[in-house]
């Protein structure tokens, strides 16, 4: 006699690829734990050493997102835009998305105000990260939860 | 295929800050999709995009998969003298797009 239990295990593994697929939209904690890993370095690559401090930065996400496909993204930081003190660089960072990397900005005083706004794809519900890099070296940083429930990645197979 | 559409106002006074809205019609294949038959998908996407005010690039953005298919960019600049704005959009398969407006400052 097979119990319940048995018997979604079993039709787990022999249904279609589309069920398959379902399971997989939450990641697996290995490859969560890679993820995290990678998003680590990208992080240690922009940064270094130095220390990021939390502030000056604005990083608008919606906080539930239907579809991870296209959500909406802008980030601000709080500068005077001068030739003496102004935002070099701006790096969002993903943790949970196959490639941490998302946008990295260079700009300038001729920017006017730091600041961009884009559409990008989350692969899961997790924290997205801003980072700038002001004229005098120092990094600061905003973080954002945002809850998918649709990820990115899930269209696959259906090309 | 290429297209491009950028809005910005079409005069401004000196010194005032222009918000720039740039939307390039691309897939922005990441790469980690896979067709039924489990091929991986190569990756096709925009890496940079560049925005210069009279020859003197202002603002640059290097894209990753993780962006939305037809990137939208939207950030501002500093109307200094009248004159082109260029913008450029380069990624994979030799995909290169050039697109110019003109901008006049009183």
């Amino acid at each position: 006699m097979t119990s319940r239990r048995e018997f979604l295990i079993l039709a787990c593994g022999a249904s279609s690829l589309t069920a398959a697929r379902t399971v997989e939209a939450q990641i697996d904690p290995n490859q969560a734990a890679l993820r995290k890993a990678a998003y680590r370095e990208a992080l240690r690559k922009v940064v270094g050493d130095a220390q990021v401090r939390r502030g000056r930065v604005k990083l608008q996400l919606p906080p539930l997102i239907d579809n991870g496909n296209s959500v909406p993204l802008s980030v601000e930081v709080e500068s005077p835009m001068t030739a003496a003190d102004h935002v070099r660089a701006i790096h969002v960072f993903t943790e949970k998305n196959p490639l941490p990397d998302v946008v990295s900005v260079t700009l300038g005083p001729r920017a006017g105000r730091a600041g961009l706004s884009t559409r990008v794809r989350l692969a899961d519900t997790q924290t997205v990260t801003a980072i700038a890099q002001l004229s005098d070296g120092s990094f600061w940083s905003d973080s954002a939860d945002v809850v998918v429930t649709l990820s990115a990645c899930l269209e696959e197979g259906l090309i | 295929m290429a297209r491009a559409v950028v809005t910005l106002p079409a005069q401004a006074r000196r010194g005032e800050i222009i918000e720039i809205k740039t939307l390039a019609a691309h897939p922005m294949e990441t790469g980690f999709r896979r067709t039924q038959l489990g091929e991986l998908i190569p990756r096709d996407i925009i890496r940079r995009f560049v925005c210069s005010y009279n020859g003197v690039e202002v603002f640059r953005v290097d894209l990753h998969p993780a962006v939305a298919a037809n990137p939208l960019i939207a950030f501002t600049t500093v109307a200094t003298e009248s004159g082109t704005i260029a913008f450029q959009w380069i990624g994979d398969n030799g995909y290169s797009v050039t697109e110019t407006a003109s901008i006049r400052v009183e």
